[in-house]
């Protein structure tokens, strides 16, 4: 016996038995597509002939014009992952800094700003997008890499809330001050102050974005782009095989991409942000 | 303190110089950002629920509302809602009692990371990737599917709901899928109230008598409710507002996300791309009163977390 229990936390049997039973649940759609790769044709006598053909046959030259799409979307998203990345980097991270330095007030502007692509659905979004993107077209041409200013808007929230609450661990007012007084100028206090103290919110802010822009399908959908989400709906008619195949790296990165993110401990989607009134009044 | 920082940086400002044009330049520092959010964010937002209001040649008109009139779109919004409030309500309680498992787990240990990750990977899981995984577990052909057609049931849940072909390709199939992620997500938001469960409390109503069965009548339930249910709201949200999975399994209709896809792709109609606005505008509101009612209870269960 565990001695005597009075509050809300389970015994060690109850809490084993939800969570083999919320594993099971979790790994068995993940087996099943991991199976599926590998099946062979046919059951033969209820029996499924198993082996790794469908993974041979991605790198055979014959099957090109099939994976084709599949190989220009990926690569188109992971272009538009770098042009987002650059979006969060150039334009978001900036403001951020900028108003926790000179306009802390408007902090909950910009938080409302930035959380509002969680209130508006895709599929609302995309309807303006439409419209809007036919301008977009006439400036820059119809390329795929343009979706990266749509998308940049539905990683908004996912890009803040990392850089937020790091600024909120760091008094970057008092180090930007400290630094400004021993005569740093402002580019110096950015790169060799501000940044470095900033690196583990600005990695999780970049990692979820190329997460985000790995899973994006609605937007690239409706504006009729091949990106990694639409080329495996695409290819899913001609050859189940590899979409899967794709979709099981796919998710194994992105576990990769989530797991180095927890490890620098500075992601929460919707985790609470550390107060910063209490500090003020201590 | 707060007004001390302001009157120190106003100083340094003035020490500078000229302080308006600084501040003109600092102001001009977040233009960039703020045209951004314009042309991507609030233009798009606009034209979407505005084209509702308008013919295809541009003239005011309310006639677009016309296709909320029509049964098969009313359907397909009360579809929406059940298939949202279902996998909210279930999600929710599945992910409560991994959080109640989480409790008899240490803070730091291995488990726990592990699981928040996996919760924090899953929660984000959705769309075709999602639809695949799940194809190949109860789609027609999948694993359990047909184990089950093996075992004699020729005709199980799975592979004939309704008499309508497989399950998953139906409105009611895709609360599996949906519930992949809805349980992760609860699990990421219910976790700190849970967390928030002092054992001060248990130990006073072991004090005063109470048995376990009061503690949770007269203590825990009470104190997690508006947590719970501002969780729940934000589960019905996040599935009302997602598209993808529902777009890779289901073709047309059925969703009042995939009627403004079977809307915006028809070609025999004119006019109909503008009651797609009609629809994104249902949409928006549905969502605004959902998220009022969420910070409503997030204030209420906020109380408890300090």
């Amino acid at each position: 016996m565990s001695g005597p229990r009075f509050g809300a936390v389970p015994s060690k049997t109850t809490r084993n038995l939800i969570l083999i039973v919320a594993g099971i649940f979790t790994i068995v759609p993940i087996l099943a597509m991991v199976q599926f790769t590998f099946q062979i044709g046919q059951p033969v006598d209820n029996v499924q002939p198993y082996g790794v053909a469908h993974y041979i046959d991605l790198f055979n030259p014959a099957n090109e014009s099939t994976y084709d799409p599949l190989f220009q979307g990926v690569q188109n998203s992971l272009v538009i992952a770098l042009f987002t990345v650059l979006i969060v980097l150039v334009l978001l991270l900036p403001t951020m800094i900028l108003i926790e330095l000179k306009f802390p007030r408007m902090r909950k502007v910009l938080e409302f700003i930035c959380l509002i692509p969680l209130t508006i659905p895709t599929v609302v979004l995309v309807v303006g997008f439409i419209p809007a993107y036919q301008t977009v077209a006439q400036i820059f041409g119809a390329t795929p890499y343009t979706l990266a200013f749509a998308i940049g808007v539905i990683c908004l929230p996912y890009a803040f809330r990392p850089i937020a609450t790091n600024l909120a661990a760091v008094e970057v007012t008092t180090l930007s001050e400290a630094a400004r007084s021993l005569g740093a100028s402002w580019f110096e206090v950015m790169w060799r102050v501000i940044l470095p103290n900033l690196r583990r919110g600005i990695l999780s802010a970049v990692l979820l974005t190329v997460a985000v822009v790995l899973g994006e399908y609605t937007i690239a959908a409706f504006l009729s782009q091949t990106t990694f989400q639409t080329a495996l709906l695409l290819i899913q008619q001609t050859d189940p095989y590899a979409g899967v195949i794709f979709s099981v790296f796919a998710l194994v990165f992105v576990f990769i991409l989530l797991v180095v993110i927890g490890r620098f401990g500075t992601f929460r989607v919707r985790g609470s942000r550390p107060s910063r009134r209490k500090r003020t009044i201590s | 303190m707060t007004a001390a920082v302001t009157t120190a940086s106003a100083t340094t400002a003035r020490g500078a110089g000229k302080p308006s044009r600084r501040r003109t330049a600092i102001w001009l520092g977040l233009t960039p950002f703020a045209i951004y959010v314009i042309l991507f964010l609030a233009i798009p937002a606009v034209l979407a629920v505005g084209s509702g209001f308008f013919t295809s040649t541009g003239s005011f008109t309310f006639a677009n509302f016309s296709a909320l009139a029509d049964p098969g779109v009313q359907g397909d919004y009360l579809g929406t809602v059940a298939l949202s409030a279902f996998t909210a309500v279930v999600g929710a309680i599945f992910g409560a009692l991994i959080c109640l498992a989480l409790l008899a787990t240490n803070p730091t240990g291995g488990l726990r990371t592990a699981i928040d990750s996996a919760s924090s990977v899953l929660a984000q899981f959705g769309g075709v990737m999602l639809a695949f995984a799940f194809i190949a577990t109860v789609g027609a052909n999948g694993i359990i599917t047909q184990f089950l057609v093996h075992a004699g049931l020729t005709s199980n849940v799975f592979s004939s709901f309704n008499h309508n072909g497989a399950l998953l390709y139906q409105v009611a199939g895709l609360s599996l899928p949906y519930l992949y992620f809805q349980v992760p997500l609860m699990v990421l938001t219910f976790m700190p109230a849970m967390e928030g469960l002092k054992a001060t409390w248990g130990e006073a109503n072991a004090t005063l008598g109470g048995t376990r069965f009061t503690y949770w009548t007269r203590i825990g339930f009470p104190i997690l409710a508006p947590a719970f249910f501002g969780s729940v709201i934000l589960l019905f949200a996040n599935s009302f507002s997602s598209y993808a999975t529902a777009a890779a399994l289901i073709s047309q209709g059925g969703l009042i996300s995939l009627d403004i896809r079977g809307f915006i792709n028809s070609e025999t109609v004119v006019g109909h791309q503008n009651a797609a606005g009609v629809l994104a505008l249902a949409m928006v509101v549905t969502m605004i009163v959902v998220m009022y009612l969420y910070s409503l209870l997030e204030r209420r269960a906020s109380r408890w977390r300090r």
